[in-house]
């Protein structure tokens, strides 16, 4: 890997000189976990380990999950009772992972938050950042699958909700939306694709993740000040890191622990907290549940899909100027999907020189306005699509779009950003104290 | 340092709390106090004990239970029965049609309960965890996290909840229940008090038969509700230590960064 300057692998026995002309595995692996990390990383760099365990934790309970469920529409409700009841543990497996998904977009999002607080997204980590979008739309995927599989209510409408909504694209939405459904409707050719796929793209998740640290092994860690590794010597990139191992390897273990102890208390005492009790209902295609509410994690984008009803201005112009291409069906998906791509977009909106939000007293307003935009559209994607919710969502759903392709453009070029320090070895220092010269100082 | 994490842990929860979201209005449950609350809750073996007599002697005249196996009546953690009392329960109780024998005979252990649509009953087995009893403040579905998800609050609070007002909508008769969504619902009041005479000499008024019955659901809908909350407890004790010894492994390791002599 190039990148920042550190020691590389070195076989010495005959034995490894032997496997490293071959094949230089060893020395790959070596390279990756002795990466040179920033030494001023705080706790909001842990979630990339979070995230690597719930896919693997996904993976195997997944796996053995398998192992025990029959996707038909007659036999997969009672094959999940099966799990629930006769397989050994398999309430726990089961339970871990429906809830292992929460984990994981709980993960998703702080890792995602973190990354637009620091300009994690900005030159030169564009390819880095378009990456971890494509993982994200890839576990909305594999996470809206997996909810149908259970064959209850809420998968069985909500796989009916969603799948309509590529139905709503002119001209070709009915056929696209007949060949993602297998037929006419949600049916037993539906719940057998969904779980093939559901199958495969962890996989395809996995591979992307390895893309994604590949990117950011090349360019090296953003960290909270945003200045960069020095690279000119070894000595001198020394002094701004230490190796991934075993530094951030342990503090990253720590997080996970506690992280992990928090979510086995859920798992224990409370695993359908997250859950909807109308998937403990078997689909029925002759009952529509009162509310269709998807999954908590995509709520937010659900609001914003609902906000744009025919009712609103942007909407009607839309529709004229368009001929009623575009309507309000139409718009409601172009927005849901606009939201995500305008976050994908983040490295070119943002105009600032600046990279950390710590340095940018405006946009930090901006950002956790943000946060609370993100909250708040996460209740009212729950509520019933009525007024005042309806109006909440609009301005929600407003400030979502204005937040990238408005504040973001023009913070860079009216705010005043606050000084940075020279280097990380610098900022380390004003929180530890100094490293040389302890003799005179001995206070601390 | 551990303000930091504490706050972005705090974020994470906050985050998924968005999740309960249950849209539910109408209906008012009533907060029943139930030994298998809590994380240290568990089920009362002889309340189990007392609900299968309501079930069976009421509820299966229209509903079913066809995803409970009436094995599991002997497992720990449940009613607990022994076997031989298990397999006196279901011969007398139940027949279930045998495909190779190609007739009815009388119920197995092995056997499930006997499913039932008669009049269009829903099953019974997973009704516990298909309802929720609270979903507040303001459809955040925080209160579940200290009354839990209220599902056999619900069931008695409906079982309970009859004025005895009825009316007739296109030939159905529907009974006014301020504990259902819409305020009337379709099945005739089931209890009415002092309909089970219980072994033990419990008490049984409508509201100590509607709870125990409740309770009784609760159990067929998560048998393993013991065994997870074992599980769960145990866990978390472990990673409470391990997270601690990390915790201190970290401290050392990165104290010759931190503070250099």
């Amino acid at each position: 890997m190039s990148g920042i300057p550190h020691d590389h692998y070195e076989p010495k026995t005959s034995g490894e000189r032997w496997l490293h002309k071959r094949l230089p595995i060893v020395g790959l692996l070596f390279d990756t976990i002795m990466m040179p990390t920033p030494k001023n990383l705080n706790w909001m760099w842990i979630w990339g380990i979070i995230l690597t365990f719930c896919l693997a934790l996904q993976m195997i309970t997944g796996i053995v999950l398998v192992m025990h469920y029959t996707p038909h529409v007659d036999q997969a409700f009672a094959s999940v009772e099966h799990i629930m009841r006769d397989v050994n543990g398999g309430y726990m497996l089961r339970y871990l992972h429906a809830n292992g998904a929460s984990l994981f977009f709980v993960a998703v999002y702080m890792h995602l938050f973190r990354g637009l607080y620091y300009g994690s997204y900005k030159s030169p980590r564009e390819v880095t950042w378009i990456i971890g979008m494509l993982i994200y739309l890839a576990m909305m995927g594999t996470a809206f699958m997996g909810y149908v599989l259970p064959w209850g209510q809420m998968s069985f409408w909500g796989a009916t909700v969603i799948t309509g909504l590529f139905g709503a694209i002119p001209w070709i939405g009915e056929p696209i939306q007949t060949w993602l459904l297998g037929g006419p409707a949600v049916d037993n050719a539906t719940l057998n694709r969904f779980f093939s796929l559901h199958y495969l793209l962890p996989f395809v998740i996995a591979a992307l993740v390895v893309v994604h640290i590949w990117a950011f092994h090349t360019t090296g860690n953003n960290n909270p000040t945003g200045v960069e590794v020095r690279r000119g010597s070894k000595a001198e990139a020394d002094k701004d890191t230490v190796p991934f191992w075993p530094y951030y390897v342990i503090k990253d273990l720590f997080a996970l622990a506690v992280i992990l102890a928090v979510f086995w208390a859920i798992v224990g005492f409370m695993p359908n907290y997250l859950g909807h009790p109308d998937n403990y209902v078997e689909a029925n295609p002759l009952s529509t549940p009162a509310h269709i509410v998807p999954e908590w994690y995509f709520l937010p984008f659900y609001a914003i899909l609902r906000a744009f009803t025919s009712e609103v201005w942007v909407v009607q112009i839309a529709s004229f100027v368009t001929g009623g291409i575009v309507d309000a069906k139409f718009f409601g998906v172009l927005a849901m999907f606009g939201a995500i791509v305008s976050m994908a977009l983040a490295p070119w909106l943002d105009t600032s020189s600046v990279r950390s939000g710590k340095f940018r007293p405006q946009f930090k307003w901006w950002f956790w306005l943000l946060v609370i935009d993100f909250i708040v559209l996460m209740w009212l994607g729950a509520m019933p699509a009525e007024e005042p919710y309806a109006s909440f969502s609009l301005i929600g759903a407003a400030y979502w779009f204005a937040y990238f392709f408005v504040i973001l453009p023009l913070l860079g070029v009216f705010e005043k950003p606050l000084p940075q320090p020279a280097t990380i070895e610098e900022d380390f220092e004003s929180h530890y104290g100094k490293s040389s010269a302890p003799t005179t100082t001995p206070a601390e | 340092m551990f303000r930091k994490l504490a706050l972005s842990t705090a974020m994470a929860l906050g985050l998924a709390t968005g999740s309960a979201f249950a849209a539910g209005e109408g209906g008012h449950v009533e907060d029943f106090s139930f030994s298998f609350e809590g994380p240290f809750g568990a089920y009362d073996q002889m309340q189990l004990q007392r609900g299968l007599k309501v079930y069976t002697q009421v509820c299966t005249a229209c509903h079913g239970l066809k995803f409970v196996p009436l094995r599991a009546l002997s497992d720990e953690g449940g009613p607990h029965f022994t076997e031989d009392e298990v397999r006196a329960y279901a011969e007398q109780n139940f027949e279930v049609y045998d495909e190779e024998l190609e007739d009815y005979r009388p119920a197995l252990p092995t056997d499930h309960f006997p499913a039932n649509t008669t009049a269009g009953a829903p099953d019974l087995s997973l009704m516990a965890k298909a309802r929720a009893g609270f979903h507040g403040p303001y459809g955040t579905g925080l209160n579940q996290l200290f009354n839990g998800m209220g599902g056999a609050e619900y069931i008695a609070s409906i079982l309970t909840g009859y004025t005895g007002e009825e009316k007739v909508e296109a030939g159905t008769t529907f009974y006014e229940n301020h504990a259902f969504s819409t305020g009337w619902i379709a099945m005739a009041p089931p209890l009415y008090g002092e309909d089970v005479d219980f072994d033990d000499g419990h008490p049984n008024s409508i509201e100590h038969e509607a709870q125990d019955v409740a309770a009784f659901l609760m159990w067929a809908a998560e048998p393993k509700m013991m065994a997870r909350k074992t599980a769960g407890f145990t866990g978390v004790i472990f990673l409470v230590v391990l997270s601690v010894l990390l915790y201190l492994t970290n401290k050392r390791i990165w104290r010759p960064i931190k503070h250099k002599p």
